[in-house]
C-alpha cells in the first residue's frame, strides 16, 4: 500500500512538473477530444506550429464542443487557456456573451466558407454540412429530402443523435427548423416512426450504422471521404437533400485573460495558413476554412456539394434552438 | 450484540469519520458547489418530471427482473460444483464494467435488427427484432446487473455455514425444507440490499437508456442533469435534479434497510457445502437449464465484443498501452482506497449501532449515496471546488482514483459490513475476553473472516474503476489518458476497429484484475 501511495505521489509530481517546468512560452489551447486524439489533427498541428513559434503548444481535450464552452464558463477569467478551438456557430453567441473572449484584430484572410463571415471575435478553421450517410450497396431508393424520408417503407430506419447531448443532433434540429419553419413539428411527427433510436453522441450512432442496425445515420457530407481515403471503401455515400444542408462552422477564439496575447494571435494567424489548413481535411474530415494551395485531397471530389447552405445566424440560435427543442421533444415523445 | 461494551475508540472516529466526511463532500458537497456557482436559477419543467418518472419506472423494472433471474442462477452456482463454475463466476465480472457504448453495440450484436437472433429468425420468415423502447432499456440493465446480483447472492449462500447443510442432510431434509429454513432467511437478509444497488445503478444510466430506449421518451434524470450543465449551463437546475436523485435514493435506501431482516446463523468452519439434497435429477435439470440460458444471455454479447476486438487488439498503437498502464494504476489505487474506506466505515457503523441504531442506519444509507450521485455532478462539482486552488492537470489521476473508490464504495460496503458484523458477533466476545483491542483484534479475529469479502470487493472496485470514464474527462492533462477515454477518442475519429480492440483490452484487464483480487482473498483460506 505504501508503494501505491508513493507511486500516486510520484505520478502527481511527474504531472505537476511537466505542466509547470517549461522554459519556452506556453500556449494552451482547449479543444474537443477528437481534435487531440492521435488520429485527429492535434499531433500534426502541434508539430507544425511549434516549428514556427519557439513555443510549447499544449492542446487540451475537454469533451465535445458544448462541453468545451461549459469548461470555459466554469473556469472563468482564471482559466489557464489562451485559446478555445472547437466551438461552432451554434455556440458562438453564448460564448461571446460570457465576456471571456477577446476580439481577433489582425486582418482576416479571405475565407472559403460558403457564407459571409462577419464575426469579429471568432475565426473559422473548418466547416462541413450535416447529411444522412448510407451504404450505397444496400440502400437503393435514397430519399432526396425529409418528406421523401417520411414516405419511405416501414422497415426503413435512421439513427440520429440527441440535440441535448450532441453537436450533430443539434445541427439536425436546426436544419429541420430552418428548412421547414412552422412545419417542423409536422416533419418530426412524420419522421418519428423512421427514427430507430436517438443516441447520446455521434460515435454510438455511427457505430450502430456501420454494424448494420440502421439504413442511414446523421453525420456529415464529408464522412464518405474518410472511408474513401483512409479505407479505400467507396460504399458509403451522403444523400443530397434538396431543401439544402445545414452547415457547421467550427471556430476558435482568444480568451481575454490570456497571458500570451501575441502568441495567441500568432496561433490564430497560423490557423488559417496552409500549415494548419492542409492537415484538416484528412484528420478532422471537414472542409478547411481556406482551401490549401494545391487543392483538396483526392477523394474529396467524390463528395456531394449541396446547392443550398442553411445556417441560422449566431445571434438567433438560442431562441430558435429552445423552440425547436420543445417541438422535437413533444413530437418524438408521443 | 447490544449488551457488549466494545468502546468506540479514537481510531474508529478518525478513520471512519473521515471516510464519511469524504463521502459527504463528494456527494452533497459537489451539489452544493454547483448551487453556489450557479449563475441562473430555474424551476423544473414538465419534461424534467417526465424524466424522473421514466427513471424510476425503468429502474424498478430492471431491479425486479435482475433479482428474479439472479436467484435461481445463484442457487444453481451455489449448490453445483462443475468444471467451468469458477470461470463463469469470474467472467460474470465483465458485463458490469463495459463502457456504455461497448455494451450497447454488444447487446445489439445479439438483439439488434441485424443481430444474431434477427438473422436466425429470418430463416423462418420472421423479424427483424425491434427491441428499442422500454423493453430495450430494461434488457440492457438486466444484462449489466444479473452478474452483480448473482455474485452477491452467491456470497449470501456461502455465508450460510456448511455445518447447517450437513445437519440438514443428516435430518433428511428435502430441498424445499432447506429453502425454508436456510435459504429463505438468507435471501430475506441479502435481497433488499442487492435490489437497492441495482435500482440505483439503473437510475444513473444515461447513454445506454437513451440508445436502446428509442427516443427522448427514454430521458433519464442523468440526461436532464447533463443537459442542464452542458446545454444550458444551468448549474442550479443540475443541483436540484441531483438533490432529487439523492432524495429518491434515501427513500428507497431507508425502505430496504427496514425490510431487510438480518440473518442469525451460527459461525461455522468456512468450508464448502456439499449439497446431497440437490442431487436429484429434476434439480439437476433445472439448474442446468437456468445456467445455460443465463450464460447465453450474458456471454453472447461478450463474445461479440471479443470477436470484434481480437484482430485489432494485436495492432494497437503504443499510446494505448500507456493509457492501459494509467488505467490499471488508477484501478488498483481505487480498489485499495475503497476497501480501506469500507473497513473504516464498517468498524464505525458496527460500534455506533450498539448505542444508536438509527445513527448507524443513517450512516449505512450515506454509504449508498455515491450510487445515487450523478457522476457528471461529482466531476463538475469537484472541478468547481478544486479549480481555484490547484491545476486540474496536477490531480487528474489521484482524483480519478478517489472518485472511482467512492463510486465503488456502496458495493464494498454491502459485502464488507455484513462480514464484519458476523465476525464481531461470533468472535467479538472471545476477543474481548482475551483483552484484544484495535489492531490485534482486527488482525487476528476479524481479518481472517474479512479476507474473502475484501478480495471480492477490491476486485469489483478495480474492475469498476477500469471501465469508468468518470471525472478524467474534466481533469485530463494533455498526453494523459485512461483506456475508456482513449476508446472514446478513437470512436470519435472514425477508428471504430481500433476502438473495438481497446474495448477488448479493457474488458480483459478488468476481468483479470477482478480475478487476481478475488483469488488473493481466497489464499490460505482453509489453513488455520
Amino acid at each position: 500500500m505504501t508503494k501505491i501511495i508513493t507511486l500516486a505521489a510520484g505520478l502527481t509530481l511527474a504531472l505537476a512538473t511537466t505542466v509547470h517546468a517549461q522554459d519556452k512560452p506556453e500556449l494552451i489551447v482547449y479543444t474537443y477530444d477528437s481534435f487531440v486524439s492521435d488520429w485527429g489533427p492535434g499531433p500534426a498541428i502541434e508539430k507544425a506550429f511549434e516549428e514556427t513559434c519557439e513555443c510549447d503548444l499544449k492542446l487540451v481535450g475537454a469533451g465535445d464542443g458544448a462541453a468545451l464552452l461549459t469548461r470555459i464558463q466554469l473556469e472563468g477569467p482564471r482559466s489557464d487557456a489562451d485559446i478555445v478551438l472547437g466551438l461552432d456557430t451554434n455556440l458562438t453567441a453564448r460564448a461571446a456573451a460570457t465576456g471571456l473572449f477577446a476580439p481577433y484584430t489582425n486582418t482576416p484572410i479571405a475565407l472559403d466558407v460558403p457564407t459571409d463571415w462577419t464575426d469579429t471575435t471568432f475565426l473559422p478553421y473548418d466547416w462541413g454540412y450535416f447529411a444522412f450517410v448510407y451504404d450505397n450497396t444496400k440502400l437503393k431508393n435514397v430519399p432526396k429530402n425529409f418528406e421523401d424520408m417520411i414516405a419511405m417503407p416501414d422497415d426503413f430506419k435512421v439513427v440520429i443523435q440527441d440535440p441535448r447531448s450532441s453537436t450533430p443532433g443539434l445541427g439536425l434540429l436546426l436544419w429541420v427548423k430552418q428548412a421547414y419553419g412552422d412545419r417542423a413539428p409536422e416533419i418530426w411527427a412524420g419522421l418519428a416512426p423512421k427514427i430507430l433510436t436517438v443516441t447520446k453522441g455521434w460515435s454510438e450512432a455511427y457505430g450502430m450504422f456501420t454494424d448494420g442496425e440502421a439504413d442511414m445515420v446523421l453525420s456529415y457530407t464529408t464522412s464518405p471521404a474518410y472511408h474513401i481515403i483512409a479505407e479505400g471503401d467507396e460504399t458509403k455515400s451522403a444523400a443530397p437533400f434538396d431543401e439544402g444542408h445545414y452547415m457547421q462552422i467550427e471556430v476558435a477564439g482568444k480568451l481575454a485573460a490570456t497571458d500570451q496575447p501575441e502568441l495567441a494571435d500568432a496561433f490564430l494567424d497560423f490557423m488559417t495558413s496552409d500549415g494548419f489548413q492542409s492537415i484538416i481535411p484528412t484528420t478532422n474530415w471537414m472542409y478547411p476554412a481556406v482551401f490549401p494551395a494545391d487543392g483538396l485531397p483526392a477523394g474529396f471530389e467524390q463528395l456531394i456539394t449541396p446547392t443550398d447552405s442553411l445556417i441560422i445566424p449566431a445571434q438567433q440560435v438560442q431562441v430558435a434552438r429552445d423552440k425547436a427543442l420543445a417541438e422535437w421533444l413533444t413530437e418524438l415523445s408521443r | 450484540m447490544a449488551h457488549r461494551t466494545q468502546p468506540i475508540r479514537p481510531i474508529h472516529f478518525i478513520l471512519g469519520g473521515s471516510a464519511f466526511a469524504l463521502l459527504l463532500l463528494l456527494t452533497l458537497g459537489t451539489v452544493a458547489a454547483l448551487w453556489y456557482r450557479a449563475e441562473i436559477t430555474s424551476s423544473l419543467t414538465p419534461a424534467d418530471w417526465a424524466a424522473i418518472r421514466f427513471t424510476i419506472t425503468q429502474a424498478l423494472a430492471s431491479a425486479v427482473i435482475s433479482v428474479i433471474v439472479a436467484i435461481p442462477t445463484a442457487r444453481a452456482l451455489a449448490r453445483r460444483n462443475f468444471r467451468g463454475r469458477k470461470f463463469i463466476l469470474t467472467l460474470m465480472g465483465a458485463p458490469f464494467i463495459l463502457p456504455a457504448i461497448v455494451a450497447v453495440l454488444g447487446i445489439l450484436a445479439v438483439w439488434g435488427r441485424s443481430g444474431y437472433i434477427s438473422d436466425f429468425i429470418a430463416n423462418f420468415g420472421l423479424g427483424p427484432l425491434n427491441i428499442y423502447g422500454f423493453g430495450g432499456v430494461v434488457l440492457a440493465h438486466v444484462f449489466f446487473n444479473i452478474p452483480l446480483a448473482t455474485r452477491l447472492l452467491v456470497q449470501g449462500w456461502s455465508s450460510i455455514p456448511v455445518e447447517h447443510f450437513r445437519l440438514a442432510a443428516q435430518l433428511g431434509m428435502h430441498t424445499t425444507d432447506i429453502t425454508r429454513h436456510l435459504e429463505r432467511p438468507m435471501l430475506r437478509a441479502v435481497i433488499p440490499g442487492v435490489f437497492l444497488l441495482i435500482f440505483l445503478l439503473s437510475v444513473s444510466s444515461f447513454a445506454v437508456a437513451l440508445a436502446l430506449g428509442g427516443g427522448p421518451k427514454a430521458t433519464t434524470i442523468e440526461l436532464a442533469i447533463y443537459q442542464a450543465i452542458r446545454f444550458d449551463f444551468d448549474l442550479a437546475k443540475a443541483s436540484q435534479l441531483a438533490m432529487l436523485q439523492f432524495a429518491l435514493c434515501a427513500t428507497i435506501g431507508a425502505a430496504t434497510i427496514v425490510i431487510a431482516k438480518p440473518m442469525h446463523f451460527a459461525q461455522g468452519l468456512d468450508r464448502r457445502a456439499e449439497r446431497w439434497d440437490a442431487r436429484e435429477t429434476r434439480y439437476r435439470i433445472v439448474d442446468t437449464a437456468v445456467l445455460t440460458v443465463v450464460c447465453l444471455f450474458l456471454f453472447l454479447p461478450l463474445a461479440s465484443v471479443f470477436l470484434r476486438g481480437i484482430v485489432p487488439l494485436f495492432t494497437l498503437p503504443a499510446p494505448v498501452w500507456v493509457a492501459a498502464f494509467n488505467s490499471v494504476t488508477v484501478a488498483v489505487l481505487s480498489a485499495v482506497l475503497s476497501v480501506c474506506m469500507s473497513i473504516a466505515m464498517s468498524a464505525f457503523i458496527i460500534r455506533i449501532a450498539r448505542k444508536r441504531k438509527t445513527v448507524s442506519q443513517v450512516m449505512e444509507v450515506v454509504g449508498f449515496l455515491t450510487l445515487a450521485a450523478s457522476p457528471f455532478v461529482i466531476g463538475t462539482g469537484l472541478f468547481v471546488m478544486t479549480f481555484p486552488f490547484v491545476s486540474p492537470f496536477a490531480i487528474a489521476l489521484p482524483i480519478t482514483a478517489l472518485v472511482n473508490a467512492a463510486m465503488s464504495l456502496p458495493f464494498s460496503l454491502r459485502v464488507i459490513l455484513p462480514a464484519m458484523t458476523r465476525a464481531e458477533d461470533h468472535y467479538g466476545r472471545l476477543a474481548d475476553s482475551l483483552g484484544m483491542q484495535t489492531w490485534g483484534r482486527f488482525r487476528l479475529a476479524i481479518w481472517p473472516r474479512l479476507k474473502r469479502p475484501v478480495g471480492f470487493s477490491a476486485g469489483l472496485a478495480a474492475a469498476l474503476s477500469m471501465g469508468d470514464l468518470g471525472v478524467i474527462t474534466l481533469f485530463a492533462p494533455p498526453d494523459v489518458a485512461t483506456l475508456p477515454l482513449m476508446m472514446y477518442r478513437m470512436m470519435s475519429t472514425y477508428q471504430l476497429g481500433a476502438a473495438a480492440g481497446v474495448a477488448l483490452l479493457l474488458v480483459t484487464l478488468s476481468v483479470a484484475l477482478f480475478w487476481i483480487f478475488d483469488q488473493g482473498g481466497r489464499l490460505e483460506h482453509n489453513v488455520r
